[in-house]
């Protein structure tokens, strides 16, 4: 039983200690953005490692999502005779949700984890504490310009993914089950409002960019320094990006949506 | 070289980020709406209003010509007070135009249609539409059929 207790206070402890580094991590990131800024080839190469090649699978996946929607949609619709409206449900679902949520999840999957692994690899390899001996603060050189190319690659990634799935929900719905083309985009636009849609969806993919690359930077950064040690760690960044995605869209669509 | 390479295929991730949230903007989403001037504010008030929502089309034969941009009770009236904000080009509405609520299709959103009067003043802000219509709503209508039904046999 004080096994149990003992064990039980273990855990608390481990999770505060673990939640209050994570947090000044955060701080000490957020300090070194302005230096960051005025260095700014720096975040280019991270834009290009993180944002530039994650395009392709955003682009893919974007567009059969919205095919698939296009699809499920009409089926559904078209019982109420009202598969005009078509347009309006692919383009709110991808913009309110599945754009920054998707798009939110594969950059989980895409960029997360390799900046875990990245970073991980080079405390393993002493990397890391090799330059803090020659007075280079790893956080401002290493961890901060990755974290700035996050926070702006997110909304782009999550616009282009909403442009091309309701692209793809067009091809769809027009192309392949004949709803009238002028219906389709007149309706989404009467029903697709500016600031309440597309600006809330791009306000949520930027938190999900913040929220992202800080997990996977500090899980790199906090990684124990072994491959086992790397590996665990990465697959952590996934995991938690994942219900931190997920438990706080349901909290920003409480916010910005739900009438509360 | 590298360097180069990879600020342009950069470049390019961005421009395609901004020009696909223009397209949101633009093509998807109703953001021209809101280049328009502010217009003019009028009031009117309605016993019942159905299912109109803040944003609703305001039309005049047909064509839109504004939305509603509040709705409040009034409180000792007991009617429902609608703010319709109109688009300025619009600007010569007599004073004793008419507001009637309609539903789009049978079971479509509900808007609010304008009448021209036949007065030689202009509507301006601030000014209130007296004539109006409420919404009608479809169970009211149902249930006075029946009972109108009952009542002839």
């Amino acid at each position: 039983m004080i096994d149990f207790i003992r064990s039980l206070g273990r855990w608390g402890l481990d999770t505060l200690q673990r939640l209050g580094s994570g947090h000044l991590f955060l701080w000490y990131m957020v300090k070194g953005i302005p230096e960051v800024l005025l260095r700014f080839s720096l975040v280019i190469q991270q834009l290009q490692s993180v944002g530039v090649r994650s395009v392709m699978i955003i682009l893919v996946s974007g567009l059969f999502v919205g095919m698939v929607l296009g699809l499920q949609g009409y089926n559904t619709l078209v019982d109420f005779g009202a598969e005009e409206s078509l347009g309006v449900l692919v383009s709110l679902s991808l913009v309110r949700e599945l754009g920054p949520v998707v798009s939110a999840l594969l950059f989980a999957g895409r960029a997360g984890s390799a900046l875990t692994a990245e970073i991980g690899l080079m405390k393993s390899t002493e990397q890391l504490s090799g330059m803090e001996m020659m007075a280079v603060d790893p956080i401002r050189r290493i961890i901060a310009p990755r974290f700035v190319a996050g926070i702006i690659s997110m909304p782009l990634l999550a616009a282009i993914f909403s442009a091309v799935g309701i692209f793809g929900g067009f091809i769809v719905g027009y192309g392949l089950l004949g709803v009238d083309d002028g219906a389709f985009w007149s309706q989404m636009q009467v029903k697709t409002d500016w600031y309440d849609d597309v600006l809330n969806g791009v306000i949520k993919s930027i938190v999900f960019g913040v929220v992202v690359t800080w997990i996977a930077l500090f899980e790199g950064y906090d990684a124990s320094p072994t491959s086992e040690g790397v590996g665990r760690a990465t697959t952590r960044t996934v995991v938690h990006s994942a219900f931190a995605i997920l438990g706080l869209d349901f909290v920003l669509t409480a916010l910005m949506f739900g009438e509360i | 070289m590298q360097k180069r390479n990879t600020e342009i295929t950069v470049g390019m991730f961005v421009a395609a980020g901004i020009v696909a949230i223009f397209v949101l903007a633009m093509k998807v989403s109703n953001f021209t709406d809101f280049t328009d001037d502010a217009g003019y504010e009028v009031v009117a008030e309605f016993g019942n209003i159905g299912g109109l929502k803040v944003r609703s089309p305001v039309t005049m034969a047909g064509v839109r010509v504004g939305r509603v941009s509040n709705i409040s009770l009034d409180g000792s009236t007991y009617n429902a007070k609608v703010t319709l904000s109109l688009y300025s080009q619009f600007n010569t509405l007599p004073t004793d135009t008419s507001a009637s609520i309609f539903t789009a299709g049978l079971l479509g959103e509900q808007y609010i249609a304008l009448e021209a009067g036949a007065e030689e003043e202009f509507l301006k802000n601030g000014d209130v539409l007296h004539l109006t219509q409420p919404a009608l709503v479809l169970e009211q209508v149902i249930g006075q059929f029946l009972f109108s039904k009952a009542e002839g046999e």
